[in-house]
């Protein structure tokens, strides 16, 4: 594990080697800031914030400020395979006012079906120059899972007629890290689900490199943004944890940071959606809540500029952001009970216990989860 | 001599598209297709789960009409098992519309739609100063206009170009003689293209509040909604009505306006002025306003004839697979429907860039089925929406499309164009943004004597359940079918909008929407086919919506039985 000086030294010396690539324009970020009405205090802030989002000590954010001049020489390349679009939804919510469509304008969006202007054959032109300009350099986000029954031949993108799981190998090779946005490209998502019709699959098991899995439903747009930023400040992938999640989102279960934890351990539960006890804001456990069993920040960053997420309106978590949540946690309004689930099935036996009157039993689950969800090192 | 030319990926819209098109010796479209290219099997992934989770599930049908599909799904659910749900819980299931039809419509037209429309590049070279006063002509008070405003904007998108490093923006169409607007018009337009970017957040949040997140909210449920706290807490009311103060405010001052605008420069734009070839269209009725009564109506148009508007009969619906990628004998009611998967690949020849693997038109090329009601194809979306409304005399229809009218100066017929497609999707987010507030003034009066948001469903695992749900998404009737069986799925199948509009020629040579309103167009260029995505984006395609409704393996889907009384 990086010290943290180690990792700052790290993250200095990326921002120097980026530094020597040739900007994009010659326009500097400050006179970029002011034609927008953003002063230095303003940009000064939003690095804190980013700098906490990514739980990092406060002295790094004058690196994520530099980061963020310097993110225009990182050329992203975007992939659909089979997926509903949620996740490029979820992108273009990203909300910190202005800053954010700023930091959007100096990643160099090379090729973006939702997004770019171009379509069929130019459309199509666009990735494979990216491909071959930008060989070994290029950020790959992959939305949606890879259909690989029938030889791929359930998704078919461009002129050419290519298979998504052609596409998505091709643009493996050059890509100078991979990154699966949302649950369908990490894990296979919704079309994956028993009897999983396509041999659809998660990303990272159809190509050979390391692959940093966002989990989620789709993930925050802090989730998305902030490990785009972690790539361009390090330039190499972030901490990871046993699902290639990135541990600065994905560390802690949702439980432990829940608004309605207190609840829990008093054992106020809500027994049936629009009971008195919803009406005042009890533990959503019995009704199905997932969160002891899902990692994420969910609760403490929340969705759509800090808005809301689930629990707050009230719906107990799905687990979206696990591996096979569509089969594992069904159904989604009972609580999970015995289920045997990627080893912590010994937690939920302690939380079914914890429910049936044992709440201080509660605090010794926690502990045991940590256990079993520690990370693997890098 | 014919050519073919190829579009894939139709980008700017949800899931996968494929559109050829043959063009003769003076580019004029002779025959098109239209194909999605990517099957995902989300029915048959429900089969044996608890109808309770259905609503979640169908819900990744889409992740950008991600509440439509949820409703749909929970809503089919209710009505098979005959839940009546309180009025809290209607009002707000129509307030959480409201606002995803406000967030949905804007970024349709201004980040998928509009660059059909705004030539980027033109806009360098106009006078911020004379955009600021252009800009009067189309509402008295625009937004992002000022001429500060359009010179940052225009510095900023500048250093994109004098780079040639366009990101998003390269390799377009730009510079195609079909763009009409004048360099100032595509400033302001431009302009808020980028404003819209700010605006679609704020919109997007108010389905949050209510909704825990958007995209895929997680607020309803088989019996009511669960936002309770957040429909009983004055401030988080208030949120939501000072949010909805602010897109309204854009759609008034940037999306009207602009709309009117487009309407005074493509006026006499040949690509723009066809493009609704199928003139039948089909609608629901929906949007709660206050008890009984809704927004839109229900019924069908045929051969455009608004004076002969008739009622939606479930038993005329039928699907057709004859050239999708399904064996079957012959148009099915979609509650007997078969589906025997038969993918049979492209097929090489020459197009206008060389060799290369092409759809099959004499057989088989989507996976796209072809609905059909009373053997006719139907375009479905907003435009049908405000047809129907306009047909039934629907007093906020008819004024906000009398109005548009006059504003433009452009007769009825205007409407059954591409543009008039266009502008029916804006009046539709007026109509919701200033009708939804009834909706949500009606939940406070409620609220007030009745704090009931949620009633138990009751399910008898030894009986047999059939229901189905008939809403409007933003691009059009959706309608979602479940049998019940064992407490279980048995059968579920989804007929969507953008299946009404993007499936291929039947058994009887019909072609549907999508294909029939390229016919007739005029090509600048073949190898730079603006045109035609003008056109197909005008129906806001939505392709992971339209191909999820085949049995991969083939079973029967089994029987149901269709009650026009939706019990």
């Amino acid at each position: 594990m990086d010290t943290h000086a180690a990792l700052y030294r790290q993250g200095q010396a990326r921002l120097d080697m980026l530094r020597q690539l040739k900007s994009r324009d010659g326009q500097s970020l400050t006179s970029k800031m002011k034609e927008h009405g953003i002063t230095r205090r303003d940009f000064m802030k939003w690095s804190a914030s980013v700098t906490a989002m990514l739980a990092l000590p406060l002295p790094f954010s004058t690196l994520v400020a530099e980061a963020a001049e310097l993110a225009d020489r990182v050329p992203l390349i975007w992939l659909h395979m089979a997926e509903c679009t949620g996740c490029s939804e979820s992108l273009i919510r990203t909300d910190t006012p202005n800053l954010d469509s700023l930091i959007f304008d100096h990643v160099s969006l090379e090729y973006h079906e939702t997004l770019m202007a171009a379509a069929g054959w130019q459309a199509e032109e666009n990735l494979e120059h990216a491909m071959e300009a930008y060989k070994g350099q290029y950020l790959l986000a992959v939305e949606g899972a890879v259909p690989t029954a029938n030889n791929g031949a359930y998704l078919t993108v461009g002129c050419k007629g290519h298979t998504g799981l052609e596409i998505v190998k091709h643009a493996a090779e050059g890509a100078a890290a991979i990154i699966s946005v949302g649950t369908c490209a990490a894990f296979g998502g919704i079309q994956a689900a028993s009897p999983n019709p396509t041999g659809a699959k998660g990303i990272h098991e159809v190509v050979d490199k390391t692959v940093i899995n966002l989990g989620g439903c789709p993930p925050s747009e802090k989730n998305i943004v902030g490990t785009l930023m972690y790539f361009i400040m390090f330039g190499k992938l972030p901490a990871l944890d046993m699902f290639n999640r990135p541990k600065w989102a994905y560390g802690a279960r949702v439980h432990d940071n829940c608004e309605r934890r207190g609840r829990f351990d008093a054992g106020e539960f809500v027994e049936e959606f629009g009971d008195q006890g919803a009406k005042e804001g009890y533990c959503l456990y019995k009704v199905g809540c997932k969160g002891p069993y899902t990692y994420n920040n969910c609760p403490t960053e929340r969705f759509n500029h800090h808005t809301s997420w689930p629990v707050l309106a009230g719906h107990g978590c799905m687990g979206c952001s696990e591996p096979n949540f569509w089969d594992d946690m069904a159904d989604f309004e009972k609580p999970l009970g015995r289920q045997l689930l990627h080893g912590i099935d010994a937690t939920a036996d302690t939380v079914g216990a914890v429910i049936l009157g044992a709440t201080a039993v509660g605090i010794g689950a926690h502990a045991v989860t940590s256990i079993f969800a520690k990370p693997l090192e890098e | 001599m014919s050519k073919r030319v190829v579009i894939d990926p139709i980008t700017r819209i949800e899931g996968h598209l494929r559109v050829e098109v043959e063009v003769d010796e003076n580019n004029v479209i002779n025959k098109a297709w239209s194909s999605s290219t990517l099957w995902r099997g989300i029915e048959v992934i429900l089969k044996g789960r608890t109808p309770m989770d259905v609503g979640l599930i169908v819900q990744r049908i889409c992740g950008v009409c991600t509440y439509s599909h949820y409703r749909a799904g929970i809503e089919a659910v209710e009505n098979a098992l005959g839940t009546e749900i309180p009025l809290n819980a209607k009002y707000l299931r129509s307030l959480m519309q409201t606002s995803l039809y406000m967030h949905d419509h804007i970024v349709h037209f201004y980040h998928l739609h509009g660059l059909d429309w705004v030539d980027v590049v033109s806009a360098l070279s106009a006078d911020p100063a004379a955009a600021a006063q252009e800009a009067l002509k189309y509402t008295a008070n625009p937004i992002s206009a000022g001429e500060g405003e359009l010179r940052a904007v225009q510095e900023r998108v500048k250093g994109f170009v004098e780079t040639g490093k366009l990101g998003p923006f390269a390799n377009a169409y730009w510079g195609n003689g079909t763009y009409k607007f004048t360099p100032e018009q595509n400033l302001i337009a431009l302009s808020h293209y980028l404003k819209a970017l700010e605006v679609q957040r704020v919109a997007a949040e108010m389905l949050a509040i209510f909704g825990g997140k958007s995209p895929h909210p997680q607020s309803l449920v088989v019996g009511g909604v669960t936002s309770v706290r957040d429909m009983l807490s004055p401030a988080r009311l208030q949120e939501w009505k000072q949010k909805h103060a602010i897109v309204t405010d854009f759609i008034h001052r940037a999306y009207k306006a602009d709309i009117v605008m487009a309407a005074a420069a493509f006026g006499g734009e040949p690509s723009v002025l066809g493009g609704v070839n199928v003139k039948n269209f089909m609608a629901t009725n929906d949007f709660v306003l206050a008890d009984g009564q809704y927004m839109f109506d229900q019924g069908v148009i045929m051969n455009g004839d608004l004076a002969g508007v008739t009622d939606i009969n479930p038993d005329l619906i039928k699907e057709d697979v004859t050239h999708a990628w399904y064996k079957a004998d012959g148009a099915q009611h979609p509650y007997d429907g078969t589906t025997v998967p038969d993918y049979t690949g492209f097929v090489e020849r020459d197009t206008v860039y060389g060799k290369l693997p092409t759809l099959d038109g004499d057989g088989k090329y989507s996976w796209v089925k072809s609905p059909r009601y009373d053997d006719e194809p139907m375009e479905v979306g907003p435009l049908a929406s405000l047809l129907v409304s306009y047909a039934k005399g629907n007093k906020v229809v008819v004024d906000s499309v009398n109005g548009l009218l006059e504003a433009t100066g452009l007769p009825i017929e205007a409407l059954f164009t591409t543009l008039g497609r266009t502008a029916a999707r804006m009046l539709q987010t007026v109509i919701v943004a200033e009708e939804g507030l009834k909706t949500f003034d009606a939940m406070l009066v409620n609220m007030q004597s009745d704090e009931s948001t949620y009633v138990k469903p009751v399910m008898d695992s030894s009986q047999e359940y059939v229901g189905h749900s008939m809403i409007e998404a933003p691009r059009g009737m959706l309608s979602h079918w479940i049998r019940i069986k064992g407490g279980l799925v048995e059968n579920y199948q989804a007929v969507v909008p953008t299946t009404w509009n993007a499936g291929p020629v039947d058994a009887n040579g019909k072609m549907g929407p999508y294909e029939a309103s390229l016919i007739g167009l005029k090509l600048e260029d073949p190898t730079k086919p603006l045109e035609v995505i003008r056109i197909i984006h005008s129906f806001d395609p939505c392709m992971a919506c339209s191909v999820h409704v085949m049995d991969f393996k083939g079973q029967e889907l089994g029987e149901f039985r269709i009650d026009p009384n939706g019990q």
